[in-house]
């Protein structure tokens, strides 16, 4: 897994705020020299006077003991990755207007969750819903469904809803029978036709993150986590901070807060949906799903079809 | 059909391919061995190298081997009609067809279950089915209800079976040992008393009532796998008629295509008559007639209501890319069977045939055509993938997988013939006026 990007200094208070909110402030988060990632804070008094320097959950560089630090274990990681965080709801609301097809949203997730350049968690689709009106680019994620169709129809509960309404796959559970592709409606999931990205056997050996479904493998699904794993830490999904153009916006409902991934502000979801006519796609199939988007009016720049070139840079 | 012949004649004639074994025979187990090993040779790439190997993609996740899974599930519901519904019905010319039909049913849904796993992405985690089972999956439904029917098939084929196993135990000698071991097992110290003539009928009729339900269930839960979709063309709510109405289709052609191979290799003219033939040509102008009538309601309502998505599937399929196919199994596998089926000289055996052959690839192409399509039609545009997501033709390993599951399929059902009378003997003797108790009377 890739070192985590590091905050930088002049986060807005709004984005501090937000990540107070969110985070679990069990101490500090480690990035451990390897790499692995994920780590926890452990109460424990055989010290061995080496110091590891650790990055807290607002932002700051503190050394501490490195008896203190401890991966995450497989088995725990499974386990909290199926419980969620509890008495979080989180959403996303994606403004239509601010979409000029950058990209940078599909890059950063394939970088974040180790894809194909043909893998997309997240796609920006060119749409134009009748001849009369305005074509316009619409990023268009897993949609979280509060009644996902893709979970209903898993016959090993390998995909399954969260209680803080993330909808992650077990990739060490899945059989690969595809059903949940045919299940949803919005050609959310991906599946490994082909040996994944990163496949040595050093990193296919790494521990299973079922919040970042990393490592990818062979014969199963994968599909957009909201970057769980990166929400557990108190930061935003990968392509919610990664976008230049301020469309995204990432919170949780029950706090009724999101905040913008490019500019860090944070304004509250109900006005923000109602003030700019907030929908949902396909609301009459009964999925509720939990990305929201903002109509395409008023766009702060003209709708161009995108070159090969925009696409590769 | 003349009703004169012996015991000893019926048993001749029933023994007979048993005891030799022709070199046309040798040839065709050759064959499907080869077939099976290419099968085998291109299933071990796509072990290694994923179901990459395939044509399938995101978009079009499911293709020949679930549309032939489907085919095969079909196939497989001919054993519940033939032996079932008609003997339920005191039909008496189709005595002599249920052994065949019940071999056809045994071999079809094993392979349906083996392609099943095929197409798994993880066939080595085919045990979490049922350690992580799920009950809101039709997925477990259909491993439930498959294997039930495959246990209950393979009762139906056995228990009618057991009279004419002890007859080949005691009058088959000049076969090898381990095949008179095999009847002397199977046999169950069957004596042919009133008490066991009894308890067999009975136990047969538990079971042709059980398998009804059963048949029914099997191809309605395949039908949902698509059905409980939001996908266009599979979002319907006939689609569990609708395939079990095409199922008795299916697996009534494939039923005389069995019987007509059978006749002439294993020379039984004088059991699978012409009146035989002309009976299952009736039944298969019938349940073709009900099928036309779910096909009509399933493409003509649509069409009438013009959805964006149901126009652009069913265009594709009345004049686009899959016209070619969608017409020809429509004309050639249904309507124009139907038309000729009306006439008595197309039912006799050689005519029948060759309709039957017809009505099977036919069939077989609206599995492929229910299937696939569809996909290409999700509710978003399909974009920012590379062009071989946008089209759907299966691989040289694809066809080489199914063509083991093909050739599965026919072993079986060769096998069997070889080991068993394709048609029971006893139940033939009865109907040429043989009575029972002289069925096994030189114990």
């Amino acid at each position: 897994m890739s070192k985590k990007e590091r905050k930088s200094p002049e986060e807005s208070p709004s984005r501090r705020a937000f990540l107070k909110k969110m985070g679990l402030a069990a101490g500090a988060v480690a990035m451990a020299g390897g790499g692995l990632g994920l780590a926890r804070a452990l109460a424990g008094d055989g010290k061995t006077g080496e110091q590891v320097r650790v990055m807290t959950t607002d932002g700051k560089v503190v050394a501490v003991d490195s008896s203190a630090i401890a991966e995450r274990t497989a088995s725990e990681m499974a386990s909290e990755g199926r419980e969620g965080l509890r008495g979080k709801k989180f959403v996303m609301v994606i403004d239509l207007s601010r979409c000029r097809n950058a990209r940078k949203c599909m890059l950063a997730c394939q970088d974040h969750h180790e894809l194909r350049p043909e893998q997309h968690h997240i796609n920006v689709l060119t749409m134009q819903d009748s001849p009369q009106t305005a074509p316009y680019h619409m990023p268009k994620p897993c949609f979280h469904c509060d009644n996902p169709p893709c979970t209903k129809v898993c016959p090993v509960d390998a995909t399954y809803k969260r209680q803080d309404g993330i909808v992650l796959i077990d990739n060490e559970r899945c059989i690969g029978c595809r059903f949940c592709i045919a299940g949803c409606p919005y050609s959310a999931r991906v599946f490994h036709w082909h040996h994944p990205l990163k496949n040595s056997p050093e990193e296919r050996a790494r521990p299973y993150d079922v919040e970042a479904n990393v490592p990818q493998r062979l014969g199963t699904i994968t599909k957009c986590l909201f970057s769980a794993d990166k929400v557990r830490l108190g930061e935003l999904p990968s392509c919610v901070s990664a976008c230049p153009n301020g469309v995204f916006y990432f919170g949780d409902v029950n706090e009724d807060a999101v905040t913008n991934g490019t500019t860090k502000q944070t304004v509250r979801f109900s006005e923000l949906i109602r003030d700019n006519h907030g929908y949902t796609y396909f609301e009459d199939l009964g999925t509720l799903p939990q990305v929201f988007y903002l109509p395409p009016k008023n766009r702060v720049f003209p709708f161009e079809e995108s070159s090969e070139e925009t696409i590769e840079e | 059909m003349e009703k004169t012949k012996t015991l000893e004649q019926i048993q001749q004639d029933a023994f007979h391919p048993i005891r030799t074994h022709r070199f046309a025979g040798k040839l065709w187990i050759r064959f499907l061995v080869l077939l099976v090993v290419l099968g085998v040779f291109s299933y071990v790439t796509q072990l290694r190298d994923g179901l990459g190997i395939t044509a399938m993609r995101d978009y079009s996740a499911w293709g020949l081997y679930i549309g032939h899974f489907v085919f095969l599930v079909a196939v497989s519901l001919v054993g519940a009609l033939v032996t079932a519904i008609l003997k339920l019905l005191n039909i008496s010319w189709a005595t002599p067809v249920t052994r065949i039909a019940e071999m056809i049913s045994i071999a079809a849904v094993m392979f349906a279950a083996i392609t099943i796993v095929v197409d798994m992405g993880r066939p080595d985690r085919v045990h979490h089915v049922i350690v992580h089972a799920r009950l809101q999956s039709p997925i477990f439904w259909d491993v439930f209800v498959i294997n039930t029917y495959l246990v209950i098939s393979v009762l139906l084929l056995y228990i009618p079976m057991i009279p004419d196993l002890a007859m080949m135990r005691d009058r088959l000698t000049d076969v090898p040992a381990w095949q008179r071991k095999m009847y002397r097992m199977l046999a169950l110290n069957w004596k042919g008393t009133k008490e066991q003539w009894s308890t067999l009928k009975k136990t047969i009729k538990v079971l042709l009532i059980l398998v009804l339900p059963v048949a029914f269930a099997i191809h309605t839960v395949t039908s949902w796998l698509f059905a409980v979709t939001h996908r266009t063309g599979w979002d319907s709510t006939i689609f569990g008629p609708y395939f079990v109405s095409g199922a008795f289709v299916v697996g009534v052609a494939a039923v005389i295509v069995a019987m007509y191979v059978f006749r002439k290799a294993y020379k039984i003219q004088n059991y699978l008559t012409i009146h035989q033939f002309n009976m299952m040509g009736k039944l298969l102008a019938l349940v073709s007639i009900i099928y036309l009538y779910f096909n009509l309601n399933e493409y003509l309502v649509p069409w009438y209501t013009e959805k964006l998505l149901d126009m652009a599937h069913l265009k594709e399929l009345f004049i686009g890319h899959e016209a070619p196919l969608f017409w020809g199994s429509l004309v050639i596998g249904m309507i124009l069977p139907i038309v000729l089926l009306l006439f008595r000289r197309m039912r006799a055996p050689r005519p029948l045939f060759f309709i039957a052959i017809a009505v099977v690839l036919g069939a077989w192409v609206k599995r492929m055509l229910i299937v696939i399509p569809t996909q290409f039609h999700p509710h978003l545009p399909i974009q920012n993938v590379p062009d071989e997501f946008m089209t759907y033709v299966p691989t040289w390993h694809e066809i080489a997988v199914t063509g083991l599951t093909v050739a599965g399929v026919f072993m079986v059902i060769t096998i069997l013939a070889r080991i068993f009378p394709v048609f029971p003997i006893w139940e033939v003797a009865e109907e040429h006026g043989v009575p029972q108790d002289e069925l096994h009377k030189n114990e």
